[in-house]
C-alpha cells in the first residue's frame, strides 16, 4: 500500500511539472495513470515513469497550436536578440565606438589650454530637471522622481493629469499650490540632458572637462523656471544659493573671477541677479555695488532672449508655441490625439499660464523695439533663408515654406512684423489707416457675469472660460495688435495671470532710469529698464545663431468649434503668402535661431549697451558672436556640430570652443571680436531709443 | 532564409498532422515542406528518432531540443511580459496594499507619524557619508574608459566593474606615492543628495532618512548631502576638492538661509571621523584649516548625530588592509563574489583589490586607535568576559544561519583574548601570554624576492617581503592594537609612510603639545579636543545584539608566491570564544564593535573632560537588532546592521526629533543595552587634564 501511495504522489509530482510546460494535458494524464495504476499495482514505479515519459511525447505534437506558435516565435527572436546582446556587451568598448571628431576640448587641450576661471552654467526655461518632493495620492512613489527632464517622460504617460496638476503652480500666487512641492534637481545633472540622449549642455560639460574642469570649478546653477525670478529667491533662496556659490568658487579656484554661461531665458534670470546682488537687503542680496566687478569675469550670453521672444505670445494667448510648451512636442501622441485632445489644449495653456517665467518673455520694449502697425526693425527682411543656409535635409517644420523659394528680388507684401498678432491676413497686410484703431480702453468685461457655461463643462477651466462670446469676438474685431497693445489685450484675456506676473516682470522703457521706481526688482530682468552693474572689466557676450526662420508675429482667426472650455483663437495656419513672403502657416518668420529673433537676442549688445549708454553706464565691453546654422550633414553628427537652432546650439563646436577660450582666459578681442552674420546691426539702427 | 523556412514548415506540418486524421488529403507543397524538413531533422537527431521509433509513425514531426527551448523561452517571455505590464498597470499603492493584507497594518513610517503630531522641518540638516557608500563618478580617464565620462564607477549598478574590470581597477585607485589622482585620472565624487541616498538600485543607504525628513517639510533647501571622495586621506580632500571649504560654506549658507538656525549634522560610519576633522578644520586659522575662528561651531551646529560612528577604529580595517579579507571595507569583493573569488580570477583579483584599497588612504582612517589602552593588551581587554551567549537570549531563531552558529554557542567562563587582534594560529590566541614565544619582526630582515619578476603587474608590497620578511612576522605569533601599527608598517611600509602623513592611532598625555595643532591628529578623538561649543550636542547612536569582529586567528597562505601570503585561518573554531570561522566576535552592529562606537560618548567626553574641555553633553543611543519578521519589510525596520540602521524607524524618529529641535533630554537621555558602560570603565584612560600620568603608549 505504502508503495502505491509513493507513486501517487510520484505521479502527482510528475504531472505538476508537466503542467508548466503542457498545461491543461495534465487531467488526461491523471487519468490514464490512474487506470495504469490498477492495472500493474505491483509494477516497480520506475518502469512506469518511463512508460508514461514515453507516452507523452507522442501526444505533444497534437497540441502543437497557434499559441504554441507564438510562442516558438517568441523564444526564436529573444534568444537571438539576447545573443546579439549578449556579443555586443562582449564586444571591446573600443570596436563600437563610433569614430567621433574630436570636439574642441582635445584640440584646446593640445593646445595648451587649462581650465582658470570657475564656470557657473544658467540652464534656460524648460530644459532644468524637476523633482517632487511633497504630493498628493496620486504621485505616489514619485518622490525624488524627475517629473520634468532627464530621465524619461514615462509618467507623463501614465498619469497625464497627476502630473499637470504637479506641475501648475498656485494661480493667484504663482508658488506652489497646497501639499504639493517640486523642486529643481540640484547639480549638472539638472540640466546636462533634457531628455535621454537630448542633451543641453552636456556637451559643452564634457569639453570642459577636458581642460580640467570638475565639480569645483563648474557649477550649474539650477532653479525652479516655473517661478518668476524674485519667487526663486523667496521660496528656494535661489540666488543666494548662487551667490554664495559664486563667492566660493572665487576663493577655492585661488581669487579667479568667474565665467557665467547663461542660455536663453537664463540669460534674464542671471541679468536679474546682477542686479539683485547688488542691491542692499532684503530685497537684494546685500552684495554691494562692487560685486559683480570683483566676481565676475564675463557673461557669456547664449542665445539670449534679452527681449522677450514673440513665441511666448502665441503661447499665452493660445497654448500653441512650439517650444515654450515642449510637452506638446515631447507627447504628441497623447496631447493631440482625439480622444484626450477634448481638453488637454487648454490643460497645458491652464498650466502654463500658472507659470510666471513665461511672461517674462513676452516682448520688451514696446513698439520701439518690436515696431509699430507699419515699421518695423526688421523692415525689408527677405526671406531667403534656404537659398542661403538650409539645405533640404533641414528638418525644421516650419522653413517648409522656403525649401522652393525663389529669388529674394522684391515681394509685394513685405511683412508688417510689427503687428504680432492679426486677425486675418488682410488685416497684416493692409496700411494701418485702412484699419479700425486699437484702443485698449475699448476693452470691457461687463459681459463676464453672463458667464453661462462655467458649470456645464469639464473642470480645465482657463480664463477664456470667464470671458463671453461678445467680448471674444471683440478682440478679434480689433484686427491687428503691435507689441504694446498686445500686453493690452492679454491684460484683457487673462487678467488674473496679468495682474499675478506683472508683479515681477515689467516690459516697458525706462524713460528716466534714475527714477527710484526703477528699484524694484520688476524691473530687474528688462535690460531696458535697468543699468549693468558698475564693472568696466567685465565683458558681455551675445553668442546666438542665425539663419533659421523665427517666428516673429502671427496671423490668428477665431476658433471654428465653439464648445465649451475650447480656446477660443487659434493660429491661422492656412494663411501663406506669396512665394518668398515671410508668411506661411499664419507666421511671419524673420532671421533668428528658430526661438529667438535676431532682434531680441543681438540688440542689447549690438547698440543698447555698445559702448557708454544709459544702460550700460561703466561701458562693459560688449561682443557678438554669431553663429550661421548648418544643418547636420550626415546622421553620424546627430544634432550637428554647426547647428544654430536654440538648443542644439550648444553642441556647436565654435561656440563651444569660444567658451573654452574665455573660460581659460582669453578675452573678447582674443577671440575675435564681434562675428556678425545677419542684419543686426541694420536694424537696430533703426530702432529709435535715446542712449 | 534557411531558418525562415525550417521554421514555418514545422509549425505547418504539426498543424498538417491535426489534420491527417480527419481529412487525410493535405496540400502537397505542405506535405513536401513537412517531409523535407521531417528529413532534415532526421538527420540532425536520430538518437532521439531511434528511441521513440517504436511507438511512433516515422513521419510525424519532432520537437527538436532547440525547439522546446525556443518555447519554453517564449513562454516565459511572454509570461514575464504579462507581469511586467500588470506591474506597470497596478496603481503603485498595490504593493502596500497586499502588504498590510498579509502583516496587518504596518506601522506609519516616523516621518507620516511625527508630521501628525505636527513636528516640522526646524534645524537645516548636513549629511556626511561613509566610506563606500559615496558615488564617484568619472570626469577623465584613461582610453579604456572611453565613454564613461561622468558616469558612476562606484555605486550604482557597477556595470563597468564586470565588463572592464581591469580599467575599473586602475581607475579607481590612487597613486600610491600621493594618495592623490595618478596622472590622466580624475575620479570625482558625485554630488547632491543622489551621492549617496542609494548604493546600488534598491540598496538604499540615505534615502529612507530622507524621504521621511521630507515627510516633515525638509527639501534641497534645506538638506545638505556633504559628499567627499572617501578614497583620499581628509585633509586631502580640502587639498584636492576644496571639500572642507565647500562644507563650511554650504552650513554657512544653510544656517543664513534658514533664520540663522544651527544646522544638525548627522555622518554615518567614517562620515564620523570626517566631520571631526571637519570640526577642527573649520576653527583652525589658514592656511592649514578653514579659518572660521574659536567659536564657528558654537555658531553654525546645534547637534552631531553619529550613527555607527567608528571612533576608535573598526578591527575590520586590519583585516582588510593585512590580507584584502575584510566583508565590506573591500565591498567590491561582496558585490562580485562570482566574479572576484572565482578560481579562474582568485589568482590575481585579491591582490588587484588589495592593492587598490591600499592606495585609499582612508582605509587607514578606521585602523584601531588608542593601542592597548583601549583595545587590550595580551590578556585584558575591556570586553573580557564577554560571553557569547547574552546574544541568544535578544535574538530569536529566524537568526541567519552563519550567526546563528557563534551566538547559539553557549559560553562558560573562558574568555576570549580580544587584546590580541592577530594571533598565528589558534592556540597562540589562546595560550596565556606567558607561554609565548615571540621573535621580534621589527628588525628583520626583509629577502629579496624573486617573484617581482613572474607575478605579472601585480604588485603588492608583499612582493618586497620575501620569505624572511613573512616568516619573521608570523613567528611574532601575535598582534596588540599597539603592536599592530608596527606590524603594518613593517608589511607595507609606503602605505603607511602616506598613511601615517594624515592619520594617528595614539592617545595624546598633553593635548596642549603644539604637536597636536597638526592636521593628522584631527580625526583622532583621542588626541583632539572638541571644539568649545557648551550648547553643541554629540549623539553616538549605533546598532548592538550582532557579532562584530573583532580579532582575528590567521594562518601563513599555503602558496606563498605571487599571491597574499597571510590569511584568516577559518577553520578555527571555538564555540567558548565566540570564535568562528578564525574571527572572535563581540557586540555591536555588525562592523563597529561598541567599545569603538561607544566609548567617547559613553565615558571619553562625559562631563567636562580633558578631550572635551567645554563640557558639550553627549548621549548614546543603542539600537538592538531585530531582524526583519518577513520578506516583505525588506532590509528591517528595526535592524542595526551597520548600513541598515539607516532604516530603523526608532532611529530616524530620533533623527527627525533632533531636527525639529527636541533636546537630548528631550528624547529621553541615553538609550542602552550593551555593557558599554562597564567596559568604559575598565578602560583606564586619563581624562583629567591636570594630572601627568604616563599613559600605555
Amino acid at each position: 500500500m505504502a508503495s502505491v501511495l509513493r507513486f501517487r504522489k510520484l505521479c502527482y509530482v510528475e504531472s505538476a511539472v508537466k503542467c508548466t510546460s503542457v498545461g491543461y494535458e495534465s487531467f488526461e494524464i491523471d487519468e490514464k495513470l490512474d487506470e495504469k495504476e490498477e492495472d500493474v499495482l505491483s509494477a516497480n514505479n520506475f518502469a512506469l515513469e518511463i512508460n508514461k515519459k514515453r507516452k507523452l511525447p507522442k501526444r505533444q505534437p497534437k497540441e502543437w497550436r497557434c499559441l504554441d506558435s507564438c510562442c516558438w516565435i517568441i523564444g526564436y527572436l529573444c534568444t537571438t536578440w539576447w545573443l546579439l546582446l549578449f556579443c555586443y556587451h562582449c564586444l571591446p568598448v573600443t570596436l563600437l565606438r563610433v569614430p567621433e571628431l574630436p570636439g574642441p576640448g582635445v584640440r584646446l587641450k593640445r593646445e595648451g589650454l587649462t581650465a582658470l576661471h570657475p564656470v557657473v552654467l544658467v540652464p534656460g526655461i524648460v530644459t532644468g530637471g524637476l523633482e517632487l518632493w511633497e504630493g498628493r495620492p496620486c504621485a505616489d512613489g514619485l518622490f525624488r522622481k524627475r517629473l520634468w527632464g532627464g530621465g524619461s517622460f514615462t509618467q507623463i504617460f501614465k498619469r497625464p493629469l497627476c502630473l499637470l496638476e504637479h506641475l501648475s503652480l498656485h494661480y493667484e500666487t504663482g508658488l506652489d499650490p497646497q501639499g504639493i512641492r517640486v523642486r529643481a534637481v540640484p547639480g549638472l545633472v539638472g540640466a546636462d540632458y533634457f531628455a535621454p540622449g537630448y542633451f543641453v549642455w552636456a556637451v559643452l560639460i564634457e569639453n570642459l572637462a577636458k581642460i580640467g574642469y570638475e565639480g569645483k570649478n563648474l557649477h550649474m546653477a539650477a532653479y525652479d523656471w516655473r517661478l518668476s525670478f524674485q519667487n526663486t529667491e523667496i521660496r528656494d533662496h535661489a540666488l543666494t544659493r548662487l551667490k554664495s556659490k559664486i563667492e566660493l568658487m572665487y576663493i577655492s579656484n585661488g581669487y579667479k573671477k568667474v565665467v557665467a554661461v547663461p542660455h536663453s531665458m537664463g540669460v534674464i534670470y542671471f541679468l536679474h541677479f546682477l542686479k539683485w546682488v547688488e542691491t542692499p537687503p532684503p530685497m537684494g542680496g546685500g552684495g554691494g555695488p562692487g560685486w559683480c566687478a570683483k566676481h565676475i569675469k564675463a557673461v557669456m550670453n547664449i542665445g539670449p532672449a534679452f527681449l522677450g521672444v514673440p513665441k511666448a505670445v502665441s503661447n499665452l494667448f493660445s497654448a500653441e508655441g512650439k517650444d515654450v510648451s515642449y510637452i506638446r512636442a515631447m507627447a504628441p501622441g497623447v496631447f493631440d490625439s482625439e480622444i484626450l485632445g477634448l481638453q488637454t489644449f487648454e490643460r497645458v495653456m491652464r498650466m502654463a499660464r500658472t507659470w510666471d517665467s513665461i511672461v517674462s518673455l513676452l516682448p520688451k520694449g514696446g513698439e520701439v523695439i518690436w515696431g509699430n502697425m507699419d515699421r518695423s526693425p526688421e523692415e525689408g527682411h527677405v526671406c531667403d533663408f534656404s537659398k542661403k543656409s538650409h539645405s533640404k535635409t533641414s528638418l525644421t517644420t516650419n522653413n517648409v515654406n522656403n525649401s522652393d523659394v525663389k529669388r529674394g528680388f522684391l515681394v509685394k507684401d513685405l511683412a508688417n512684423y510689427g503687428r504680432i498678432i492679426s486677425f486675418g491676413k488682410p488685416a497684416s497686410v493692409l496700411h494701418s489707416s485702412k484699419l479700425p484703431t486699437a484702443d485698449s480702453k475699448e476693452f470691457s468685461r461687463t459681459s463676464t457675469s453672463e458667464n453661462f457655461n462655467n458649470f456645464s463643462c469639464g473642470e480645465a477651466w482657463t480664463e477664456y472660460d470667464e470671458m463671453s462670446r461678445q467680448s471674444i469676438q471683440n478682440v478679434a474685431a480689433d484686427k491687428a495688435y503691435t507689441t504694446t497693445t498686445l500686453l493690452d489685450l492679454l491684460r484683457f484675456v487673462a487678467p488674473k495671470m496679468m495682474r499675478r506676473a506683472e508683479a515681477h516682470f515689467s516690459h516697458g522703457i525706462a524713460e528716466n532710469l534714475d527714477d527710484p521706481k526703477y528699484n524694484h526688482y520688476k524691473y530687474w530682468s528688462n535690460p531696458l529698464e535697468t543699468k549693468l552693474s558698475d564693472a568696466p572689466d567685465m565683458e558681455i557676450y551675445c553668442m546666438y545663431g542665425v539663419g533659421i526662420p523665427t517666428e516673429r508675429s502671427y496671423v490668428y482667426k477665431l476658433s471654428p468649434n465653439s464648445r465649451c472650455k475650447s480656446i477660443p483663437y487659434q493660429i491661422d495656419n492656412s494663411v501663406h503668402g506669396e512665394d518668398g513672403s515671410c508668411l506661411k502657416g499664419g507666421v511671419y518668420f524673420a532671421d533668428g535661431d528658430e526661438s529667438v529673433p535676431v532682434l531680441s537676442a543681438g540688440f542689447m549688445c549690438a547698440k543698447g549697451w555698445r559702448g557708454r549708454t544709459r544702460f550700460n553706464p561703466s561701458g562693459i565691453a560688449t561682443y557678438i558672436r554669431e553663429y550661421r546654422h548648418k544643418p547636420p550633414t550626415s546622421l553620424m553628427e546627430g544634432r550637428g556640430i554647426e547647428s544654430g537652432s536654440h538648443v542644439d546650439i550648444m553642441g556647436n563646436f565654435a561656440l563651444i570652443e569660444d567658451i573654452m577660450r574665455v573660460a581659460a582666459g582669453a578675452t573678447g578681442d582674443e577671440i575675435g571680436g564681434d562675428q556678425i552674420h545677419s542684419d543686426i546691426i541694420k536694424m537696430s539702427e533703426r530702432i529709435n531709443l535715446g542712449l | 532564409m534557411s531558418s525562415l523556412r525550417r521554421r514555418k514548415p514545422i509549425n505547418e506540418s504539426s498543424d498538417s498532422k491535426h489534420n491527417e486524421e480527419e481529412e487525410d488529403e493535405d496540400h502537397d507543397d505542405v506535405d513536401a515542406d513537412g517531409d523535407d524538413d521531417v528529413n532534415g531533422k532526421n538527420k540532425k537527431t536520430p538518437s532521439k528518432i531511434k528511441k521513440k521509433r517504436g511507438e511512433k509513425p516515422p513521419k510525424q514531426p519532432k520537437w527538436s531540443c532547440m525547439d522546446t527551448c525556443c518555447w519554453f523561452i517564449g513562454c516565459i517571455c511572454i509570461i514575464w511580459w504579462l507581469l511586467l505590464f500588470l506591474y506597470n498597470a497596478m496603481p503603485a499603492s498595490f504593493p502596500q496594499y497586499v502588504t498590510e493584507a498579509i502583516t496587518g497594518p504596518l506601522p506609519d513610517p516616523p516621518g507620516v507619524k511625527l508630521k501628525k503630531e505636527g513636528l516640522e522641518a526646524k534645524h537645516p540638516v548636513v549629511f556626511v557619508p561613509g566610506i563606500v557608500t559615496g558615488g564617484l563618478e568619472l570626469w577623465e580617464g584613461r582610453e579604456c574608459a572611453e565613454g564613461l565620462f561622468r558616469k558612476r564607477l562606484w555605486g550604482g549598478t557597477f556595470g563597468e566593474v564586470y565588463k572592464r574590470p581591469l580599467c575599473w581597477v586602475e581607475h579607481m585607485s590612487l597613486d600610491n606615492e600621493t594618495g592623490l589622482d595618478p596622472c590622466g585620472i580624475r575620479v570625482r565624487p558625485v554630488s547632491g543628495l543622489v551621492a549617496a541616498d542609494y548604493f546600488a538600485p534598491g540598496y538604499f543607504v540615505w534615502a529612507v532618512l530622507i524621504a521621511n525628513l521630507a515627510r516633515i517639510g525638509y527639501e534641497d533647501k534645506t538638506m545638505y548631502m556633504a559628499a567627499y571622495d572617501w578614497r583620499l586621506s581628509f585633509q586631502n580632500t580640502e587639498v584636492r576638492d576644496q571639500t572642507l571649504s565647500r562644507i563650511k560654506s554650504n552650513i554657512e549658507l544653510l544656517v543664513a538661509t534658514n533664520g540663522g538656525r544651527k544646522v544638525v549634522v548627522i555622518p554615518h560610519s567614517m562620515g564620523v571621523l570626517y566631520f571631526l576633522h571637519f570640526m577642527k578644520w573649520v576653527e583652525a586659522p589658514a592656511p592649514m584649516g578653514g579659518g572660521g575662528g574659536p567659536d564657528w561651531c558654537s555658531k553654525h551646529i546645534k547637534a552631531v548625530v553619529n550613527i555607527g560612528g567608528p571612533f576608535l577604529g573598526v578591527p575590520k580595517a586590519i583585516a582588510g588592509l593585512f590580507s584584502a579579507e575584510a566583508k565590506d571595507i573591500a565591498v567590491a569583493r561582496a558585490l562580485a563574489p562570482g566574479f572576484l573569488d572565482n578560481d579562474i580570477f582568485q589568482f590575481q583579483t585579491l591582490q588587484h583589490v588589495m592593492r587598490m584599497s591600499r592606495t585609499w588612504d582612508s582605509t587607514m582612517s578606521m585602523i584601531p586607535r588608542g593601542g592597548n589602552t583601549i583595545w587590550g593588551g595580551l590578556d585584558l581587554s575591556p570586553e573580557e568576559g564577554n560571553s557569547c551567549a547574552k546574544k541568544r537570549e535578544k535574538k530569536n531563531e529566524t537568526q541567519i544561519a552563519d550567526q546563528a552558529g557563534s551566538e547559539n554557542a553557549v559560553c562558560k567562563a573562558k574568555s576570549a583574548n580580544y587584546g590580541r587582534i592577530i594571533s598565528f594560529g589558534k592556540d597562540v590566541a589562546e595560550a596565556p601570554s606567558s607561554d609565548i614565544e615571540r621573535i621580534d619582526f621589527r628588525g628583520a630582515i626583509k629577502g629579496h624576492s624573486a617573484a617581482n619578476t613572474t607575478c605579472r603587474d601585480v604588485w603588492t608590497e608583499y612582493h618586497d617581503m620575501g620569505f624572511a620578511g613573512i616568516k619573521a612576522v608570523a613567528e611574532y605569533k601575535t598582534y596588540t592594537a599597539d603592536s599592530l601599527v608596527d606590524l603594518l608598517h613593517f608589511v607595507a611600509p609606503k602605505m603607511m609612510a602616506r598613511g601615517t602623513a594624515h592619520f594617528s592611532y595614539g592617545v595624546a598625555d598633553n593635548l596642549d603639545d603644539p604637536q597636536y595643532k597638526h592636521y593628522k591628529y584631527w580625526s583622532n578623538p583621542l588626541e583632539t579636543r572638541l571644539p568649545n561649543a557648551p550648547d553643541m550636542e554629540i549623539y553616538s547612536l549605533y546598532g548592538v545584539g550582532l557579532p562584530t569582529e573583532r580579532a582575528y586567528v590567521y594562518k601563513l597562505s599555503p602558496h606563498a608566491e605571487c599571491s597574499i601570503p597571510f590569511k584568516i585561518d577559518t577553520s578555527a573554531d571555538d564555540e567558548d570564544t565566540c570564535l568562528r570561522d578564525g574571527v572572535y566576535s563581540v557586540d555591536g552592529d555588525e562592523t563597529v564593535p561598541v567599545l569603538s562606537a561607544g566609548f567617547m560618548c559613553a565615558k571619553g567626553w562625559r562631563g567636562k573632560t580633558r578631550f572635551n574641555p567645554s563640557g558639550i553633553r553627549t548621549y548614546i543611543r543603542e539600537y538592538n537588532h531585530l531582524p526583519p519578521a518577513n520578506l516583505l519589510e525588506g532590509r528591517g525596520t528595526l535592524s542595526g546592521a551597520h548600513v541598515d540602521i539607516m532604516g530603523n524607524f526608532a532611529l530616524i524618529e530620533d533623527v527627525i526629533r533632533i531636527a525639529a529641535g527636541a533636546s537630548g533630554e528631550e528624547l529621553g537621555g541615553d538609550q542602552v543595552y550593551s555593557k558599554i558602560f562597564n567596559w568604559s570603565e575598565k578602560i583606564n584612560l586619563r581624562l583629567d587634564e591636570e594630572i601627568p600620568v604616563h599613559s600605555s603608549r
